[in-house]
């Protein structure tokens, strides 16, 4: 029974491409995806070849193809993210907010699947929001982080959502928690998400440095995303076949 | 954490399980394999909420998943196809006017390649208020869109007000997310509440986006150029039903999985216009020839009459029933 629904297993996680390779290589742009498995469904057939009417892109999933970015400072945190949301090729929403508040003074930063990351933010809210009447007092950042990582933890295998939670507590102050794809839950000072991330490493590594005020960590945040999408833009632009600027 | 059941379907596959439920085959939902191990404690308890509508559990049932695999391969192989689910190939969109809301569909339904349905109606009715376009696979948008209008119905009851859109975005998301993705219907959901005009689009997978403009369905692309084109907010409404007119018309002239009428919907505070059809942008032309011969164009060389005598066996007469 174990051998055949892990065999079933594995093909469902082909179902959406996104799943498999994503966990294989993070910061791997969708069009790489796309381009490995066309959204074969788990029978092995390309549905989608029958039905030439209706294209591709409006069978694929929604995913926030993403730069996402949160920074701590002395009384709280700067957050960051671009606005785009894509179905493949085709951008679905160019006006998406993609920080959502969890809390009075907690938020979270979403990148992956829009559908699993509203989903798992609408249930952290739920939860957090219960909790922080039971406790009769605002609630603890590192609960919020810790009420995602459950989350992204147990279904981990179903889930393609990488989170950052931010914001500022009375006991510690702003606090930058990342909950990438897995679930692993960290603590740190700085960082950046989504598959538009990988550029600005480099730029991350460079120009942060601990104990910077609150404007100079609205500048930061704000270059580094700019960046960010100017590179995922050539990259797009050059990764094309056959289409020209 | 046990909350989180409410929303997650795994959990509750798993409480089937253990009470050695009548799902006999393998596994119903693969995915969830590497829970079994673990010893779960089926979790019911629900925070007391407003639905008095019968509770959604359980997800999609992967049961049959691998004989219909098997089947679809053997059919293949003699080289005969399984039926095809009748997809909406569909333009839809929506726009948030001063007033309220204007929602526009088309009006074709195709299976494959062919035509199914000339004149089909794909603006559903989910409350007096609030109404719903659906693009996708035909099925299951008309049963999502009733289903979630019934649930909506009874909340509305049990609260007493008029439904806001805002609840019938939660459930609708939290449906299709439940089933992830397999029920394959895209939806533009407008109406006006006690808060104004709203406007969302929810997509299969469960992710919804509320924006002033919406566009969905294999027309979307045409229609979307129109509305980033043309759209200024606050628009009177007979600006906001010639631009939405002409955001459908762009999606059945340009994309082949569109075409017939135009229908429309206004949502205003307090009226519904539904306008179907608005335009018929494919009225069906009529023939300028006729291929009936006048009597005399064949010449008669002879002409020779047999009377047949015919005796009458058996006479019955049935009265029609005209009341």
């Amino acid at each position: 029974m174990k051998a055949s629904s892990r065999l079933l297993n594995s093909s469902l996680s082909k179902l959406d491409g996104s799943i498999h390779e994503q966990r294989m290589r993070s910061g791997t742009t969708l069009r790489e995806k796309m381009a490995a498995a066309a959204m074969v469904p788990i029978f092995g057939q390309n549905v989608s070849d029958k039905y030439d009417l209706v294209p591709d892109w409006t069978s694929r999933e929604v995913s926030t193809g993403t730069t996402i970015m949160a920074v701590e400072y002395d009384g709280g945190v700067v957050i960051g993210a671009d606005s785009r949301t894509t179905t493949g090729a085709y951008i679905a929403n160019r006006v998406t907010d993609k920080l959502t508040p969890i809390h009075d003074r907690i938020f979270c930063c979403r990148s992956g699947s829009a559908a699993d990351t509203q989903a798992i933010a609408d249930v952290v809210t739920y939860q957090l929001g219960f909790h922080s009447i039971e406790l009769d007092e605002p609630p603890l950042v590192e609960t919020a982080a810790n009420l995602f990582k459950a989350s992204c933890y147990r279904y981990r295998e179903e889930l393609t959502a990488g989170i950052l939670v931010a914001g500022w507590d009375r006991r510690k102050g702003g606090q930058v928690y990342c909950v990438p794809i897995g679930g692993m839950l960290v603590r740190q000072p700085v960082s950046v998400g989504g598959s538009g991330s990988s550029y600005i490493y480099g730029f991350m590594d460079s120009n942060y440095k601990p104990g910077l005020s609150k404007d100079q960590c609205l500048e930061l945040t704000a270059a580094a995303l700019s960046l960010a999408m100017e590179r995922r833009r050539l990259q797009w632009r050059r990764g094309q076949t056959g289409k020209h600027l | 954490m046990g909350l989180s059941s409410h929303f997650f379907s795994y959990e509750n596959h798993n409480v089937r399980l253990y009470k050695g439920s009548t799902n006999a085959a393998p596994l119903p939902a693969a995915s969830i394999t590497s829970f079994t191990s673990r010893k779960h404690k089926p979790s019911f308890n629900k925070m007391a909420t407003l639905t008095v509508s019968r509770p959604l559990f359980g997800g999609f049932s992967f049961e049959n998943c691998k004989r219909n695999a098997l089947l679809e391969g053997e059919a293949n192989k003699v080289g005969c196809s399984l039926p095809a689910a009748r997809k909406t190939g569909t333009t839809i969109c929506g726009v948030v006017f001063k007033d309220g809301i204007v929602l526009g569909a088309d009006t074709r339904a195709t299976e494959g390649m062919i035509v199914a349905d000339k004149n089909c109606s794909k603006i559903h009715y989910i409350s007096p208020n609030i109404y719903c376009c659906g693009a996708g696979t035909a099925a299951d948008t008309e049963m999502t869109t009733q289903i979630i209008s019934s649930n909506l119905e009874l909340h509305a009851l049990s609260t007493g007000r008029l439904p806001r859109v805002a609840t019938a975005n939660r459930m609708l998301k939290q449906m299709l997310f439940r089933y992830q993705g397999y029920i394959g219907a895209a939806l533009v959901l407008g109406g006006v509440d006690c808060n104004g005009p709203h406007l969302y689009s929810i997509y299969p997978h469960g992710s919804t986006d509320k924006l002033p403009y919406v566009t969905m369905g294999s027309g979307s692309l045409a229609a979307m150029a129109v509305f980033e084109d043309r759209y200024k907010p606050d628009m009177e409404e007979e600006d906001a039903k010639r631009l939405v007119r002409d955001a459908i018309a762009a999606g059945i002239f340009n994309d082949l999985g569109s075409g017939s009428n135009i229908d429309l919907c206004v949502i205003t505070k307090g009226k519904v216009d539904y306008i179907r059809p608005h335009d018929e942008a494919n009225k069906k032309g009529v023939r300028t020839g006729d291929y009936k011969y006048k009597r005399g164009t064949t010449g008669v060389l002879t002409k020779a009459v047999t009377p047949l005598a015919l005796e009458v066996v058996e006479e019955t007469v049935q009265t029609m029933d005209t009341s």
